[in-house]
C-alpha cells in the first residue's frame, strides 16, 4: 500500500474503496465453506445445484396441490433454521420459538386486514412482522442472558412465554378484543388476511398456495439457507460456537457472551417470525394453539432429528420430518404425535447429533474428503 | 363482619393459590433441585395421578386411598422412566428435557387414544361452607393444609431420616458418597421417583376439582415451572418463599383484574426475578446469609 500521505485527487482513494469493497464480498462468498458449516468442494455444491434444480423443476411434474403442500413444509424451514442457530450453534435450548412465530403471525394477520394489500403493503408488513418477532426475542433474550440465565432456565423461560402468550390470545375472543378492523377471535383464531401480494403493472399478482408462492419461498429458503451459512462462518458464527462450547473460555478471551447470546437469539426469534408470518400468508388464518404445548414441541423434534449443530442437516431434517409426519397424520395426527415423541426419545438416547447429521458425516467419510 | 368477610375472601385467594403453587411444583423442584434434570413430563405425570384416582375412587376406594394410590402408580412409573431413559442422560441436561419432552408427547397422545378425549371425574368432596354472604368449597380449604403438610412433611424426610441424609450427600457430593458406600444410582432413582409420586398426589389431589382429560397436565405446567425458576435449587428455602410472593401476587392480579392477569403477573415476576437474581431465591438467601 503506497498510499500517498496527502492525496491530490480522489482518483487512488476511489480506486482502493473498490478494491476493498471487491475484496469484502469475496471474504463473504469464501465463508460459505468454513469450519462451522458441513459440506465443501465441488461434489457437495454440485450435488446441491442439483437439489435445487430439482426442486426448481419438481412443479413441471406435480400437481397444484402437492406443489402447494411443499410450499407449506417450506415455511417451516426458517424457524427451525433459526432454532438451530440458537440451540445448535449457541447452546441455548429455547422451547418458544412458537412465541414469535404467533407473534409474528398475528401481527401480519393485523396489519395487512387493517391495511390491505395494495401497493406491495403485505410485503411490508411481512417485514414488519419479522421485526416485531426480532424485537420481542431480544428483549426476552436480553432479560435471559444479561440476567446470566443458562442451560435448561432458558428452556423453561421460552416455554412459559409462548404458553402464556397462547393463554391470552385464546381469551380474546369478545368484540372488545380488536386491533383496528381486525378481530383476534380467541381460540378460534384470526382468519381473511390477503395472501402475499406483488404489485404489477395491469394487475397484481396473489401468491396463492401453489406455484407461484412456491418458486417465491423456494428462493427465499435458498437465501437463507446461504446467508446462515456465511453468517455461521463468519467470526460472528465462531464465537457462537466457542460460547456454546465454553462460556467462560469466550467470556475471557473478551467477547461480551451476552450481547453475542442475545443477538442469536434475536435472529432465531426473527426467523420464527419469518416462518409465522408467511404462514398466516400461507393459509390466511392463525391461532392460538400455534403457540401451544404440542406446537413448540415440533420445531425441537425437527431440528433435534435432523442434527442441530449443523444447519445443512438442519434444513433436511426439518423437510424430512414434516414430510414424515404429514405421511402419518393420514393414520391420525395422535398416531403421527405418538412417533414424534418416540422420534425424538430415540434420537436423544442414540444418536445425539441427530440423524440426518450422522448420515452426512458417514457419506462423507465412506466418499472421502469431498464432504465433511 | 363485613371486613372480616371480604378479609377471609382475600386469605381464601391466596392460600388456593399457595396451595395450587406448592403441591404442583413440589415434584419438579425435587426432582431439579436434587437432580438438576427438568422434568417436562411433569404435567403427564399429574395427569397419570389424577387418572388413577378418579378410576379408583369410582371403583369404590375411599378418596384418601384413592389420592395415594394415584400418587404411587405415578412413583412406580417414574422410576421405571428412570431406569429405561433418564439413567443415560446425567451427563446432558439438555438433552435429558428434550427426552422428557418426547416422554410427554407420547404419553398425552397415548392416552388420548385409550382412553379417549375425556373422562368421567369425581365430584368435589365436603361441601361448601358459607362467610359472610358467599360460599367457599371446603376442599379447597383441605388443599391448603395438605400444601403446609406436604412441606413438613418433605422438611421431615430430608432433614431427619437415613434416606434424607443419604440423598442430600449424594447430591452435595456425589463421589464423595459413592465412596462411603452409597449406591447412588438407587438414590437418583428413588429421587426420581418421589419427584413423580409428588406429582401423581398433586394430581390426585386436585382431580375431583378438574374435569379429567389428557392435557390436563400442562395447566400445571406453567405454574409448577415458574415457581421453582423464581425459587431456586432448594424446595424449602427456594420454592416454599417463591409460592408465598407468587401466591399474593398472582391472588391480588386476578381479585382485581381476572385470572389472566394473574398469569401474565406470574411471568413478569419471573422474568424480573431472573434480572435481579439468576440463582432464583434460594440461592439469594443462602448468599445473604453467608
Amino acid at each position: 500500500m503506497d498510499r500517498p500521505d496527502t492525496p491530490h485527487t480522489d482518483e487512488p482513494l476511489v480506486a482502493e474503496t473498490q478494491m476493498e469493497r471487491r475484496s469484502a464480498l469475496a471474504i463473504w462468498i469464501s465463508r460459505l465453506e468454513g469450519p462451522q458449516t458441513m459440506g465443501r468442494g465441488p461434489v457437495f455444491w454440485a450435488t446441491a445445484a442439483l437439489v435445487v434444480l430439482a426442486a426448481i423443476l419438481y412443479p413441471l411434474f406435480s400437481n397444484p396441490f402437492a406443489v402447494g403442500n411443499s410450499a407449506y413444509f417450506m415455511v417451516w424451514t426458517f424457524m427451525a433454521m433459526g432454532l438451530g442457530v440458537v440451540w445448535g450453534y449457541t447452546g441455548a435450548l429455547s422451547f418458544g420459538q412458537t412465541a414469535f412465530f404467533g407473534l409474528a403471525g398475528y401481527a401480519y394477520g393485523v396489519l395487512t386486514i387493517n391495511f390491505g394489500a395494495a401497493y406491495g403493503f403485505t410485503w411490508i408488513a411481512l417485514a414488519i412482522s419479522v421485526a416485531l418477532g426480532g424485537l420481542f426475542a431480544m428483549l426476552i433474550g436480553y432479560f435471559m442472558f444479561y440476567g446470566r440465565i443458562k442451560g435448561v432456565f432458558v428452556g423453561i423461560v421460552t416455554l412459559s412465554v409462548t404458553l402464556v402468550l397462547e393463554t391470552f390470545m385464546a381469551q380474546t375472543a369478545g368484540p372488545q378484543w380488536r386491533i383496528g378492523e381486525a378481530r383476534l377471535n380467541g381460540f378460534n383464531g384470526m382468519s381473511g388476511m390477503p395472501p402475499l401480494t406483488i404489485p404489477w403493472p395491469g394487475d397484481a399478482i396473489v401468491l396463492y398456495p401453489g406455484v407461484g408462492l412456491y418458486y417465491v419461498l423456494l428462493a427465499m429458503v435458498v437465501l437463507c439457507y446461504l446467508g446462515l451459512r456465511m453468517l455461521l462462518n463468519a467470526p460472528f458464527g465462531n464465537v457462537l460456537v466457542a460460547i456454546r462450547e465454553n462460556p467462560e473460555r469466550a467470556e475471557m478471551l473478551g467477547y461480551d457472551t451476552r450481547a453475542y447470546q442475545m443477538l442469536s437469539f434475536a435472529l432465531g426469534g426473527a426467523l420464527a417470525g419469518l416462518s409465522g408470518a408467511l404462514y398466516t400468508a400461507w393459509g390466511q388464518y392463525i391461532t392460538p394453539s400455534s403457540m401451544g404445548l404440542t406446537a413448540a414441541a415440533l420445531p425441537i423434534v425437527w431440528v433435534a432429528v435432523g442434527g442441530r449443530r449443523d444447519i445443512t442437516a438442519t434444513l433436511l431434517g426439518t423437510l424430512a420430518v414434516l414430510f414424515a409426519f404429514q405421511s402419518l397424520t393420514v393414520y391420525g395426527s395422535q398416531y403421527a404425535l405418538i412417533v414424534m415423541g418416540a422420534l425424538l426419545l430415540f434420537t436423544v438416547l442414540l444418536t445425539p447429533d441427530g440423524l440426518i447429521a450422522t448420515a452426512m458425516r458417514w457419506l462423507g467419510r465412506t466418499f472421502g474428503g469431498a464432504k465433511r | 363482619m363485613e371486613f372480616f368477610a371480604a378479609a377471609f375472601a382475600m386469605a381464601y385467594q391466596f392460600g388456593d393459590a399457595f396451595a395450587f403453587l406448592v403441591i404442583s411444583c413440589a415434584g419438579l423442584a425435587i426432582i431439579f433441585g436434587m437432580m438438576g434434570i427438568i422434568n417436562l413430563a411433569h404435567g403427564e405425570f399429574i395427569m397419570c395421578g389424577a387418572y388413577v384416582t378418579a378410576s379408583t375412587a369410582r371403583m369404590g376406594l375411599p378418596l384418601p386411598l384413592a389420592i395415594l394410590c394415584g400418587a404411587l402408580v405415578a412413583g412406580i412409573v417414574g422410576m421405571l422412566v428412570e431406569r429405561i431413559v433418564i439413567r443415560h442422560l446425567y451427563q446432558r441436561p439438555l438433552d435429558s428435557i428434550i427426552a422428557t419432552w418426547g416422554i410427554s408427547l407420547i404419553a398425552t397422545q397415548g392416552v388420548l387414544i385409550v382412553l379417549g378425549s375425556t373422562m368421567q371425574g369425581i365430584g368435589t368432596p365436603l361441601g361448601s361452607i358459607e362467610v359472610g354472604d358467599r360460599s367457599y368449597s371446603a376442599y379447597r380449604l383441605v388443599l391448603m393444609a395438605a400444601a403446609v403438610a406436604l412441606l413438613i412433611g418433605l422438611y421431615f424426610l430430608f432433614y431427619h431420616t437415613r434416606f434424607g441424609v443419604i440423598a442430600r450427600a449424594t447430591i452435595q457430593r456425589p463421589q464423595m458418597a459413592q465412596a462411603l458406600g452409597v449406591d447412588t444410582r438407587r438414590v437418583y432413582g428413588l429421587t426420581f421417583g418421589l419427584g413423580a409420586a409428588l406429582a401423581g398426589l398433586a394430581g390426585g389431589l386436585y382431580a375431583p376439582t378438574m374435569t379429567m382429560v389428557p392435557t390436563m397436565g400442562a395447566t400445571f405446567i406453567v405454574e409448577s415451572f415458574v415457581t421453582v425458576v423464581v425459587g431456586g435449587a432448594d424446595i424449602f428455602v427456594g420454592a416454599a418463599p417463591a409460592a408465598v410472593i407468587l401466591a399474593a401476587i398472582r391472588a391480588s392480579l386476578t381479585a382485581w383484574y381476572g385470572q389472566l392477569f394473574g398469569q401474565i403477573g406470574l411471568l413478569i415476576a419471573v422474568i424480573v426475578v431472573i434480572r435481579v437474581m439468576p440463582g432464583g431465591l434460594s440461592a439469594w438467601i443462602k448468599g445473604t446469609r453467608q
